[in-house]
């Protein structure tokens, strides 16, 4: 491209951009299997939901299940811990969510077992807000699972559920 | 590489392969006939052994690929059928193992060699830069290997670093399913770790290739730090250097053997013993010591997505250090002050990776930000600095007349 700058752009620059472009687009599509074959396959998602008979866990008890690989705690709230819950002013917490919003039903809180700061499973039933307590680096969380103290920047999450019955409850 | 030989082959067959592949000029001219400068100290011998630890691990790397499994419910108890049923597989495991640790710690001192030196500076910076992508891919290579043995350490370390970059805000969900090929770190994960675990030793032989190549373009540097003046200033490759990195690498072997078959789970963590279990976490979660420096910079910020910005940038930092030194001259020798502030940076990076072995919290939360603030100020505020208030010693003529000097005053060359 020497003397060329005024001239016209000929048929052969077209046939570069057009071969090259084609080429770009080619590809990219072609990359795009190769990536998405890193995503969750099909029979990982087939797992993606599960059922749990939750009629044996009594109040005061809790049950752990994995769901997606991760550990779902299944709590049968009693009463003191549901009026503790309940009696929180939301301006004292991190991320203020009322208690109501985190359960369908207030005897039953469920929710994902990863602690929301680097994904230890905090320890039940423990911490000075009788919740839950991240031994990896001091995360507490109440009886609501909400974030209270500690490095977490979140409250532990509550996964999509619906009671089947009133004693089975699918998760996912 | 740089260096026509004169190489001339004699017997017919090295004749007929060099007429159609000059392959034995070229590794003449790079390994035998390279004029290098005649003063390398012992600390120059780390590039040898760093290749001898490659292909350490390359070795026992591939032999322990045909006795592993890599499945989340096998994994585990194939690691301990290496290391009870295999015949020698507890050597071999042992050596890989403690291989990783070894070559992490002669990584570290040849880092530390260019920096005393200034052998990233003109014209060596890619050489340089080259260096440190390897660097990163020995991190990359450390961290799937520590993986897929799945103990307790290997599931709640990849849990903990792939949650990193679940803190890039917007994407970060999205990246976690594509790192794990899941909702948690699970078989997929493991897989693929152990695919890329495979992998990426051979991308750092390729690397390694080209940090020679372009090392062999301006040859070495040497402890005086200044430029090689003619043939008077240097050797042969063979057999001056190629007897004193054996030697040394020899050396290197007592030191390894001695962690091999005396405390072969002394760098490790007793966690790693116990197969991993998604449901209970350790109590205190730390990853490899050579690693320790990061994860105490990324714990001394409280906030997730800045932490880990700040580990990153302790990284990206290496790239740019043969820009923000500004100093022309290279040997810490000849710069006295910049010789004080590199024994301090020795001390910081050890002092972090310290506190990345201790909970963060108390006192050590505090060290940890003062250490981590020291590491960005070394780099960013006194490498730059120092280059234009620093008055230099007067470097020496050439380095002929200064090995001559030294053997005049008595002493050794």
């Amino acid at each position: 491209m020497t003397a060329s700058h005024a001239e016209e752009p000929t048929r052969r620059d077209f046939l570069y951009i057009a071969t090259g472009a084609m080429g770009a687009v080619g590809a990219g599509a072609l990359a795009w299997p190769f990536i998405d074959q890193l995503n969750p396959d099909t029979s990982v998602k087939a797992l993606a939901s599960i059922e749990v008979d939750i009629s044996s866990v009594a109040e005061g008890a809790a049950i752990t299940v994995t769901w997606r690989g991760k550990p779902v705690f299944i709590r049968h709230r009693t009463a003191e811990e549901i009026a503790a819950a309940e009696a929180v002013d939301l301006k004292e917490l991190r991320d203020p969510q009322m208690d109501k919003d985190r359960v369908q039903k207030p005897e039953w809180l469920i929710m994902v077992g990863v602690c929301t700061h680097l994904g230890c499973v905090p320890l039940g039933q423990k911490g000075e807000y009788g919740g839950w307590f991240c031994p990896c680096h001091g995360s507490q969380y109440d009886t609501s699972g909400r974030i209270r103290k500690g490095p977490a920047p979140q409250n532990l999450a509550i996964p999509d559920y619906v009671f089947v019955t009133d004693n089975r409850v699918k998760i996912g | 590489m740089s260096g026509h030989s004169e190489f001339q082959p004699t017997s017919a067959p090295a004749k007929w392969l060099e007429r159609r592949l000059p392959i034995l000029s070229l590794l003449h001219g790079a390994a035998v006939a390279f004029p290098t400068p005649k003063n390398l100290n012992y600390w120059w011998t780390f590039g040898g052994i760093l290749m001898f630890c490659l292909g350490v691990q390359i070795l026992t790397g591939i032999i322990l690929a045909m006795h592993f499994t890599p499945h989340v419910d096998m994994a585990f108890s194939s690691v301990e059928h290496i290391m009870r049923d295999v015949n020698y597989g507890w050597l071999i495991r042992y050596i890989h193992s403690n291989g990783a640790s070894m070559f992490f710690i002669a990584v570290y001192i040849h880092m530390f060699r260019g920096l005393y030196y200034g052998s990233y500076k003109e014209p060596r910076e890619l050489i340089w830069i080259l260096g440190v992508v390897i660097y990163l891919l020995m991190m990359a290579a450390a961290f799937f290997g520590y993986v897929i043995v799945w103990g307790q350490m290997s599931f709640w370390g990849a849990t903990v670093i792939t949650n990193l970059f679940g803190a890039i805000p917007v994407v970060g969900d999205g990246l976690l399913s594509l790192l794990w090929g899941g909702f948690s770190v699970d078989n997929p994960t493991l897989n693929r770790f152990f695919s890329l675990h495979y992998l990426v030793p051979f991308l750092i032989a390729g690397l390694v290739i080209l940090h020679i190549w372009a090392l062999h373009v301006p040859g070495n540097n040497n402890p005086l730090g200044i430029d090689v003046k003619g043939p008077q200033d240097t050797v042969t490759f063979h057999p001056y250097y190629t007897v004193k990195d054996t030697f040394a690498v020899v050396m290197f072997m007592l030191f390894f053997a001695f962690f091999v078959f005396y405390m072969p789970n002394a760098l490790g963590d007793p966690d790693n013993y116990i197969e991993a279990n998604r449901l209970s976490t350790p109590a205190h979660i730390v990853p490899e010591w050579y690693l320790l420096p990061y994860y105490a910079i990324l714990r001394s910020i409280p906030d997730k997505l800045f932490g880990v910005g700040a580990m990153g940038l302790a990284i990206v930092t290496l790239f740019l250090i043969p820009w923000l030194d500004t100093s022309r001259v290279r040997s810490a020798r000849f710069r006295p002050l910049y010789k004080q502030f590199f024994w301090l940076f020795v001390i910081d990076a050890v002092v972090l990776g310290y506190i990345g072995a201790k909970p963060p919290e108390g006192m050590y939360l505090i060290i940890g930000r003062l250490a981590t603030a020291y590491y960005f100020f070394h780099f960013y505020i006194i490498l730059p600095v120092l280059g234009l208030v620093e008055t230099p010693k007067p470097l020496p003529e050439s380095i002929s007349k200064s090995v001559l000097d030294k053997s005049a005053a008595g002493k050794p060359a």
